[in-house]
């Protein structure tokens, strides 16, 4: 089951420059593992090494942060959109 | 010409011609830098007791941040040089704290102010831009604060120089010169030219540029200057640029400093909290970044005798809504048990 995935500026060197991507899985953790398989170096981005999704990464399954729905363990359908939202660079 | 907007508080001749000092006696833009010295004792206490830490306190200029100074410097010298005229808004890119400082130096001289910003920048920053009377103009989060660079950069091409003037923080030479001519004598004074090591993150590069060339000037290039960046593209230290993967600034000037320190986001996570808890000092991510840059920076080199001064630049209230101070270790702990009990009842 493909999810979209929208992947920000800062993490398209990893992407082949592609600002959407698609990945199969039936939770968030598992389309992140197979993200991981095709482009890699992405899950260290986004993960810590115990796993869990770094502080400072905002993940929104269809506009919804995954941290108040189960996190990693959020269940995804066919059709379903993933953006990774990083914390804003630049001068202040 | 009729004035479609005068601007109360600059003193200017009736034929238009600025006076100096542009600001009346009492003005809140009187007040800003001077800031205060302090010193950390707690967080670098496993280092060689030689080492001392002072913290140079920004978020006490008057917005907060250590933007009021750029900003000033740029509006004083607009004003005076009749780029910046009545009828004019400001229109500037930015993620917070320049916005900011251009808000309350605009609200004070009455001149509207414009502020292109990506959408996820923290709610207490957009909170007080709108107090303070601001416009603003989100861009597309996913770009981040490049994406609001070239969004203004559309919005005065298509003005075509009529409604709006930009500071350009980028790229105005004022950036880095209001260090050079403040935060730099500041520190020498400060430190009775004791400072031996100049630490400063990067966001436009003005801080550390214009700093850090006083600081090398004044001690006969006796001082040490150290930038501190974010260790990768992706990162969660607002304010903070990667300049190896973003429009690198004008304002940046690569042979100020002797070194390039990378910061890892987690770890100025950390020193922010313990900043907060040791100290009493509450600092934003930038200030963790730089603080637990320096202690790295001085631990790797074995110094056992110096005189730190790092740039702490704003206050950790523009960021209690964001992941640094919501999701502590423990307070993530806890709330994960929480939900666990909760599911368990549910079950």
């Amino acid at each position: 089951m493909p999810v979209r995935v929208r992947i920000p500026t800062p993490l398209r060197k990893i992407t082949a420059n592609k600002d959407v991507v698609e990945a199969a899985g039936s939770k968030v953790g598992e389309v992140i593992d197979n993200l991981e398989k095709a482009h890699p170096g992405l899950k260290e981005r986004l993960c810590d090494e115990g796993g869990k999704v770094r502080r400072f990464v905002n993940i929104f399954l269809n506009d919804e942060d995954i941290r108040f729905l189960d996190s990693l363990a959020t269940p995804v359908k066919d059709g379903d959109e993933l953006a990774i939202v990083p914390a804003i660079a630049g001068g202040n | 010409m009729a004035l479609t907007n005068p601007y109360h508080n600059v003193l200017a001749f009736p034929d238009g011609k600025r006076l100096d000092p542009l600001f009346p006696e009492g003005s809140i833009l009187h007040l800003v830098g001077n800031t205060p010295l302090v010193r950390l004792r707690a967080v670098g206490k496993d280092l060689p007791p030689g080492v001392e830490l002072w913290g140079k306190c920004e978020w006490m200029n008057p917005s907060g941040s250590v933007k009021a100074r750029p900003a000033l410097w740029m509006i004083r010298d607009a004003l005076k040089s009749g780029r910046l005229q009545p009828g004019k808004t400001i229109l500037e890119s930015t993620s917070g704290n320049t916005g900011i400082a251009l808000a309350m130096i605009g609200a004070s001289l009455g001149i509207p102010v414009t502020l292109v910003m990506p959408a996820n920048a923290s709610e207490e920053r957009k909170a007080v831009l709108k107090a303070y009377g601001a416009e603003l103009i989100l861009s597309d989060p996913m770009e981040g604060s490049d994406g609001a660079i070239i969004l203004s950069k559309e919005i005065l091409e298509k003005d075509g120089g009529k409604k709006y003037f930009k500071p350009d923080q980028y790229n105005n030479p004022m950036n880095p010169q209001a260090h050079y001519e403040s935060t730099g004598p500041e520190i020498w004074k400060q430190t009775g030219g004791r400072v031996t090591h100049f630490f400063s993150s990067l966001g436009t590069g003005g801080t550390c540029s214009g700093t850090g060339r006083y600081l090398r000037e004044v001690s006969g290039e006796k001082v040490k200057v150290l930038a501190v960046e974010p260790d990768s593209p992706f990162h969660g230290i607002e304010g903070l640029k990667h300049m190896a993967s973003s429009i690198v600034p004008g304002t940046y000037d690569a042979q100020v400093h002797h070194e390039k320190l990378p910061a890892p986001t987690d770890e100025a996570y950390d020193y922010c909290i313990r900043i907060a808890k040791e100290e009493g000092l509450l600092v934003g991510q930038s200030s963790g970044a730089t603080v637990g840059s320096a202690i790295r920076y001085a631990k790797k080199n074995n110094i056992e005798k110096g005189v730190f001064v790092m740039i702490l630049c704003d206050s950790a209230e523009r960021y209690l809504s964001t992941a640094v101070w919501a999701d502590t270790p423990d307070e993530r702990a806890s709330r994960m048990e929480a939900h666990r009990k909760l599911k368990d009842k549910k079950a």
